[in-house]
């Protein structure tokens, strides 16, 4: 798990000569679950691309195994790739996409002893080979079944069999999963990390979805504008943001201007708040990260702070409820109902808060004063997906 | 009542367009067989005249020359306008789409100003080639080059290619934007070189655009005249040009024979391409609907 098997080295790309990567860099351990998260045009599938081969850095190496890449075309990298909306090729049958890498493949001749003469797979391994694969994906049967005959789902699972059939030792997933139904990719995203637990390679994901690359990564790149933000468990990056972009992309959170007065003390909106944190400098202008399901509501009198209920959204498992204190609307995930225009007062525990330095994110996130228009962004912002970031390459 | 009336009159006119359109082919077509040498008077049905064909040499000449100068220039013309379909599509749109432009140009260009002007080119080349010829002679004597050069075949066969390719690319062009473009990524990823990808993923792919495009190109190059006209010079003639030869002595139903030969061939090929292009976009639509 710890061994080193990529690493890219100050990486840069730039289109036209607008930036897309400003100085990646980055290791990805063998074995690893690797993602890549951020919106559109952050650099994301550009990154993946280079990796793959298909796209050649502006500047900065790629290495493998610690051998620099960077001129080695995507046919003879040890590294396959399942390619969003699947690009599986329509004139060939389920059998034949799977087994097209093996009938490229030629290695050297056993029979040779100067083994420099090279032979095709025999047909009798590649057969079985992927009849093994059709068995992995559970698609045993569609063989002789077109493309273009088969579900978004069993397009999905053949595309990554036919790229793990060759058994690379990374596979590369760009948005895989983009374009399923929610149940499905909840299915899907079980099968991937069983699929890659199974096979034990390193996968690369890329997505814009931040539960999926919760669920499944062993570690998270969080990218925004060619940078990566924050590396890390997905634990670290979902408790310890490193700034209010990240804070903000992975969960819910409410983002408060606050000034560390000492180590452990922060104040907000005047009062001093006990937390966990320190480091920082005395009174040093801090952004405070609040999720909205550490909050505790209190009756007025008992609340560090007071505020008014201004919207109440019922979801299921809880309430969302919006809360002005002073003008900053707070998000609060509840159990207990609270009727819109209720005072309240909330509690917040030490630990949940998180204090984070400024950053050039600082003020832009984690105020929900317009609740409702940012779920619809959100939601514009997956529809638009499918179109994310081709019009790099253009 | 005034409805039924204007009806009829729509009826009237229909069937006169189609008079007026079809009936000089329908009469070429029927006096082709007719038995007389006359093309007014029917004198029973034969198939002499169609016989006669096949004895008469300048119309056989013309007949191979026609399929072979169209045969490679189809060919020429395909290969060479799938590949620039190819780099069209692989361009940036700010390059592609005044290229593209360009492209059309022949094909709405009226055809004797394309043909004038392919002669007025050929002409000037020759003369260029003559000078550059007897100098390099004169320079050393291993080599003998021609140093006078005419039109003939090889003209012939450049102005069809010329006039064939933008047929070609736009018909490829279509094939290659509805690809995926991830599919020359996806075989390079799994082992091919370009060429292999070109072969075994884009070629299938666009294979109905390039037939199609075949198709038209071979049809353009048989039926053509006045192009071929201005660049075939005096050693070779297309069968378009010995027909309106023949016009200009007297007309035997010889002419309608061979015309009406020249007709349903071009009919046919119509007809192919037609449907073809019908039949994918019924297939096209239908797989839109499931999706």
């Amino acid at each position: 798990m710890s061994k080193e098997l990529i690493r890219l080295r100050d990486l840069c790309m730039a289109f036209d000569d607008e930036p897309v990567l400003n100085h990646i860099n980055l290791y990805i351990n063998d074995k690893e679950f690797l993602t890549l998260l951020g919106p559109s045009g952050c650099g994301k599938t550009t990154t993946l691309r280079i990796i793959g081969g298909f796209a050649t850095p502006t500047s900065g190496d790629v290495l493998f195994d610690g051998v620099r890449i960077n001129d080695v075309p995507p046919y003879q990298r040890q590294i396959n790739t399942v390619f969003q909306k699947y690009a599986l090729f329509p004139h060939l049958n389920v059998y034949e996409n799977i087994a097209f890498g093996l009938r490229m493949q030629r290695r050297p001749d056993p029979n040779d002893p100067t083994g420099k003469r090279k032979v095709k797979i025999p047909e009798e391994e590649i057969d079985q080979r992927v009849m093994e694969m059709l068995e992995v994906i559970s698609l045993k049967g569609f063989e002789h079944r077109k493309p273009d005959a088969l579900s978004g789902g069993q397009q999905q699972r053949v595309a990554i069999a036919r790229a793990l059939v060759n058994r690379p030792k990374v596979l590369l997933l760009d948005e895989p999963l983009g374009a399923l139904d929610l149940k499905l990719r909840k299915d899907m995203q079980i099968e991937l990390k069983r699929i890659q637990q199974q096979v034990g390679i390193t996968f690369i994901y890329v997505t814009h979805d931040q539960e999926e690359a919760l669920t499944m990564s062993d570690t998270i790149v969080v990218m925004d504008k060619g940078c990566i933000q924050q590396i890390g468990t997905p634990e670290d990056i979902y408790n310890e943001p490193k700034n209010a972009f990240v804070a903000d992309f992975i969960g819910e959170s409410n983002i408060i201007d606050g000034v560390m007065v000492r180590d452990k003390i922060v104040k907000m909106y005047g009062r001093e708040f006990p937390c966990l944190d320190g480091g920082f400098g005395e009174n040093e202008p801090v952004d405070v990260v609040i999720r909205p399901e550490d909050i505790d509501i209190v009756p007025v009198e008992q609340g560090q702070l007071t505020g008014t209920v201004t919207n109440v959204t019922f979801k299921g498992m809880q309430y969302d409820i919006i809360v002005d204190f002073r003008g900053f609307k707070w998000l609060i995930q509840t159990t207990d109902h609270s009727p819109v225009g209720a005072r309240i007062g909330i509690k917040i525990d030490p630990d949940g808060i998180h204090v984070m330095k400024k950053s050039q994110y600082s003020g832009m996130f984690g105020d929900y004063s317009s609740f409702s228009e940012e779920y619809d962004e959100l939601d514009d912002a997956s529809l638009a997906l499918d179109e994310e970031e081709s019009g790099d390459e253009e | 009542m005034k409805k039924k009336n204007n009806s009829l009159l729509n009826r009237l006119f229909m069937a006169l367009v189609f008079v007026f359109l079809y009936a000089p082919i329908v009469l070429l077509i029927v006096f082709s067989f007719n038995a007389g040498n006359s093309n007014t008077v029917w004198k029973g049905f034969s198939l002499d005249w169609y016989a006669k064909l096949l004895h008469n040499r300048l119309i056989m000449q013309s007949v191979y020359t026609t399929l072979l100068v169209s045969l490679l220039a189809t060919v020429i013309a395909t290969v060479a306008g799938t590949f620039a379909a190819i780099g069209f599509y692989a361009m940036r749109r700010k390059l592609r789409d005044p290229l593209m432009t360009i492209n059309n140009i022949p094909m709405m260009n009226a055809d004797i100003v394309t043909g004038v002007s392919l002669c007025l080119f050929f002409v000037a080349f020759f003369g260029l080639w003559g000078d550059f010829a007897s100098w390099f002679n004169g320079m050393q004597h291993l080599v003998r080059l021609p140093t006078r050069l005419t039109m003939g075949f090889g003209t012939l066969l450049i102005a069809h290619i010329c006039f064939n390719i933008p047929y070609v690319i736009l018909s490829v062009g279509p094939k290659l934007r509805q690809m995926d473009k991830n599919l020359v990524d996806a075989a390079m990823d799994l082992g091919c070189t370009w060429m292999q990808a070109f072969r075994k993923v884009i070629l299938p792919e666009i294979k109905p655009g390039i037939v199609s495009g075949a198709l038209t190109a071979f049809t353009m190059s048989i039926d053509d005249f006045v192009i071929s006209y201005f660049t075939a010079g005096s050693s070779a003639s297309t069968l378009a040009m010995t027909i309106y030869g023949m016009t200009k002595k007297r007309v035997t139903p010889e002419i309608n024979a061979i015309s009406t030969l020249l007709f349903v061939t071009v009919l046919v090929l119509l007809a192919i391409v037609n449907i073809r292009e019908a039949r994918q976009e019924r297939r096209r639509s239908a797989e839109l609907h499931r999706v």
